[in-house]
């Protein structure tokens, strides 16, 4: 079966989630482009949007044809070569409707699993949930003769797992993508121990036409990104109950979400990226990673805490942020979440009292400023050479928090989790938008 | 041509902001004024000038494509809109894509010449902003033949002229040709930023000549020409009265407050009918050439000009169309400073098509506003000194790919 033929029949799986919809609409692009292709002419094109909610996948149909028209009014110079023997597609707009309309024509919405049947590639991105996975999985490969293959987008659950349990033969592959799927460049491949060659290769070249960046990660619960963000929301929330010495808690939590944001020039603080992936996920990842952690428990009593407390988090269906550990108005920042009054602290009244316990802090760029600059180097070796020399109780939470975030990175090479120190540092600036890997010499333990 | 058989004046010139991108009050995804609110504008600062809509006898607006851009037809029919006054006088809409602005103009005359009006409020106006610009691209394509468009580029206007930059480039030199473009770019900037409505009047770029020199991308745009080689999509209106002599008087305006239109020349080439040569703007030389005949003047006699740089490549050949400089020379004598501000024959003194902005349906009005300021000394900031010797100017207006023109000569009055 060639490239194009196992693109003819696909079923994304949880086509309505975060993930799903951004899978679905990039293979929804891809299929489409094929289909457009002289040699597949009058080839039926079929992608299954599979979900649990007829409410919900409606939603993802505007979503899919307000991102459809985007691109394609992007590529209507491509399209327009496309439809050059159109003679009744003329103007821009024609050959913009028209490929809008061949691409929605491709997507059919179901809530029945049994539309999977007839696939020869399964995405699957549900929730994660390894027992549900192998269910589905398994369900499908019974009452689907034509032996299709299954990507899955779980970002913790080890492939080899599911391909035992849902005996799938290697006809699997961990093909995890990072959130908004439609922008984010990277892609952490993962193959079972028994991933058939051509199951990997046509990954690597579907990837390739979405002009994803690859990186392969060993089969090791969490993989490279979750293994570093776990172990990241550990460090910082265990700096939370080291600060209460001094500070109240929300006071803690407005500290190292500052810090971890403005100090370390990422581009949201740690706080904010758990509310974006959701609480209640964060959580969920953890507990699946623990249980295939032998020599480290990976658990985070203020998450528990939080959830208990009803605070979960992660995005309405129109991408906008729901209030979590912090409450967002226009998408920024604007209180913290306190735990014992059960209520948001406005962040505004206590800034400055937790300021002054952070004490004199070097002037960090904007994370915006260097994260495409060519010259980001030399901003940072200036910029975290003035942070070393700074004694105050902030600076050395920051130099810390740096140090951990390359210790967590270097663990994950050790650990056998990630290749090479390269391919961590890629994940993090390709898949968490960082503007430089945790692996670096800014700052080292000699510091 | 006939010599003009009664003299005819433009007086009161009103131009609203050029609106687009670059303007910091522009915001895309916020409601802007409609096509009727840039009418209204334009047509009352002209009218407070003249004493009123009494005053008026009839009105002419051009517009190219309100019907798409704002699924707006009938335009004259906002006359009375900007003023009660108007109501059951004479209007009328006319088009000829981005030169409509100059047929209305020549409409405006032809009433003073015909005996029928001693005043006509003229005006032009088009609101481009209401599409993205892939979809206006499209629109703008109606000013070529529509049995074209299938085979053009996505930007339909950029590519042709893209196509002219490219053959320029092959017979006269790359280089020096770009330089020009980024010299012309650089002038259309400086002269925008001293002009409060000028869309380009806020732009800051530090090195205007490196952002000139930008290297064409044909992959996200066209081969031979860079953004900066380019008009922008600007929302805008001007206006102007046309007169007479007992118009100036009925208006209570004195003469040397006007300009004295002293030849035209009105000029129409085949639709359908690709360009001969590429690197000559052969239309827009015969209006230019029957404006100054019918002047009788010669282009020496010129203090200044306003020439339809749509495209920096328009605006070299409309150089050379103009008998500055020779075939293949237009780059040299820009880059010598010829058409800057200070320079022999100062060209776009308020920016251009790519400095103040390009509202297609107004820019001919635009232009003869730009010279009545100039020529009457009321052109504040952007005031070029005046040549007694020399107190003539000239407009060119031009339709869609060098097939709808108006040249017009002025006299200060």
């Amino acid at each position: 079966m060639t490239y194009d033929e196992r693109l003819q029949h696909v079923s994304v799986l949880g086509a309505a989630g975060k993930m799903g919809s951004g899978i679905l609409l990039l293979t929804a692009i891809e299929m489409t482009d094929l289909s457009l292709k002289p040699e597949n002419k009058g080839k039926p094109f079929v992608l299954n949007a599979i979900d649990v909610s007829d409410e919900a996948l409606a939603g993802v149909m505007k979503y899919l044809r307000s991102q459809i028209l985007k691109i394609a009014e992007k590529k209507v110079g491509v399209l327009r070569k496309i439809y050059a023997d159109r003679v009744d597609l003329i103007e821009n707009g024609e050959i913009i409707d028209q490929y809008l309309f061949e691409a929605l024509s491709i997507v059919r919405t179901s809530t029945r699993i049994e539309s999977a049947y007839d696939s020869t590639l399964v995405f699957e991105a549900i929730r994660e949930d390894p027992q549900l996975k192998v269910s589905l999985f398994s369900q499908i490969n019974i009452n689907n003769k034509k032996k299709p293959w299954f990507f899955t987008n779980t970002s913790s659950i080890p492939i080899t797992m599911l391909d035992t349990e849902a005996g799938l033969g290697g006809r699997i592959l961990g093909f995890h993508f990072y959130n908004p799927p439609a922008i984010q460049k990277l892609v952490e491949v993962i193959k079972s121990k028994r991933t058939l060659k051509e199951v990997e290769e046509f990954g690597l070249t579907y990837a390739k036409n979405l002009r994803k960046v690859v990186v392969p990660s060993h089969d090791v619960a969490g993989f490279i990104g979750n293994g570093h963000f776990m172990r990241d929301i550990l460090y910082a929330t265990s700096q939370v109950a080291v600060l209460s010495d001094t500070m109240t808690d929300v006071e803690a939590i407005f500290a190292i979400n500052k810090i971890s944001q403005e100090a370390l020039i990422r581009p949201m603080g740690i706080f904010q990226l758990v509310d974006y992936v959701g609480v209640d996920v964060c959580s969920y990842i953890m507990s699946v990673m623990n249980s295939y952690s032998k020599k480290e428990k990976l658990y985070s009593p203020m998450l528990e805490q939080l959830l208990k407390a009803g605070i979960k988090g992660g995005q309405f269906s129109d991408g906008t942020q729901k209030d979590g550990i912090l409450k967002y108005e226009k998408s920024r920042p604007v209180a913290i979440y306190d735990l014992k009054k059960k209520k948001y602290v406005p962040t505004e009244e206590i800034r400055e009292k937790v300021d002054k316990k952070l004490g004199k802090m070097p002037v960090p760029p904007s994370w915006k400023s260097v994260v495409s600059n060519p010259e980001n180097n030399r901003i940072f070796n200036t910029y975290f050479a003035e942070l070393k020399k700074t004694a105050s109780p902030g600076a050395k939470l920051a130099v810390s928090y740096m140090l951990r975030s390359r210790i967590i990175g270097q663990q994950l090479v050790a650990d056998k989790v990630a290749f090479n120190d390269k391919d961590v540092n890629t994940v993090l600036l390709t898949g968490f938008f960082h503007a430089y890997g945790p692996i670096n010499d800014y700052i080292t333990l000699d510091h | 041509m006939k010599k003009l058989r009664r003299k005819v004046y433009m007086v009161a010139g009103y131009n609203t902001i050029a609106m687009g991108t670059g303007r910091k009050e522009f915001n895309p995804r916020k409601e802007r004024p409609g096509l009727e609110e840039y009418i209204k504008e334009a047509g009352q600062g002209v009218l407070k000038k003249i004493g009123g809509a009494k005053n008026v006898d009839e009105c002419v607006i051009g517009n190219f494509m309100a019907s798409r851009f704002n699924k707006q037809a009938n335009l004259a029919g906002f006359f009375p809109y900007i003023d009660k006054g108007l109501k059951y006088k004479p209007a009328v809409r006319v088009e000829g894509a981005c030169c409509s602005g100059g047929l209305a103009l020549i409409t405006g005359m032809k009433s003073i010449l015909a005996e029928t009006a001693d005043v006509v409020l003229v005006m032009g106006v088009e609101v481009q902003n209401s599409v993205k610009a892939i979809y206006g691209a499209d629109i703008l394509a109606g000013a070529g033949w529509f049995k074209e468009r299938k085979k053009g580029h996505v930007y339909f206007f950029p590519g042709q002229f893209s196509n002219r930059a490219g053959a320029y480039y092959e017979k006269y030199g790359k280089d020096s040709t770009q330089q020009a473009f980024a010299k012309w770019y650089q002038n259309a900037i400086e002269n925008a930023r001293l002009c409060p409505t000028a869309q380009e009047y806020h732009n800051t770029t530090g090195d205007l000549m490196a952002c000139g020199l930008t290297p064409p991308n044909g992959k996200s745009f066209v081969d031979n020409l860079n953004l900066y080689s380019c008009s922008k999509v600007s929302d805008g209106a001007s206006a102007i009265a046309v007169v007479s002599e007992a118009g100036l008087k009925r208006i209570g305006i004195p003469k040397h407050q006007a300009i004295e239109v002293i030849g035209y020349g009105q000029v129409e080439e085949d639709l359908t009918q690709p360009p001969k040569d590429l690197t000559e703007l052969s239309t827009t030389k015969q209006a230019i050439s029957e404006a100054l005949a019918n002047a009788g003047i010669t282009v020496k006699n010129l203090r200044t000009a306003e020439v339809h740089d749509c495209f920096s490549i328009a605006g070299v050949l409309a150089v050379e169309a103009l008998g500055l400089a020779r075939k293949g020379k237009g780059p040299d004598y820009i880059l010598a400073g010829n058409t800057t501000r200070k320079g022999k024959t100062p060209i776009n003194t308020t920016g251009g098509l790519i400095g103040w902005g390009h509202p297609t349906g107004a820019t001919g009005v635009h232009q003869a506003v730009t010279i009545l300021e100039q020529l009457t000394g009321n052109a504040g900031a952007n005031q070029i000194d005046p040549d007694p010797k020399r107190p003539y100017g000239l407009t060119v207006n031009m339709g869609g790919d060098d097939k709808t023109l108006v040249a017009i000569v002025y006299k200060r009055g």
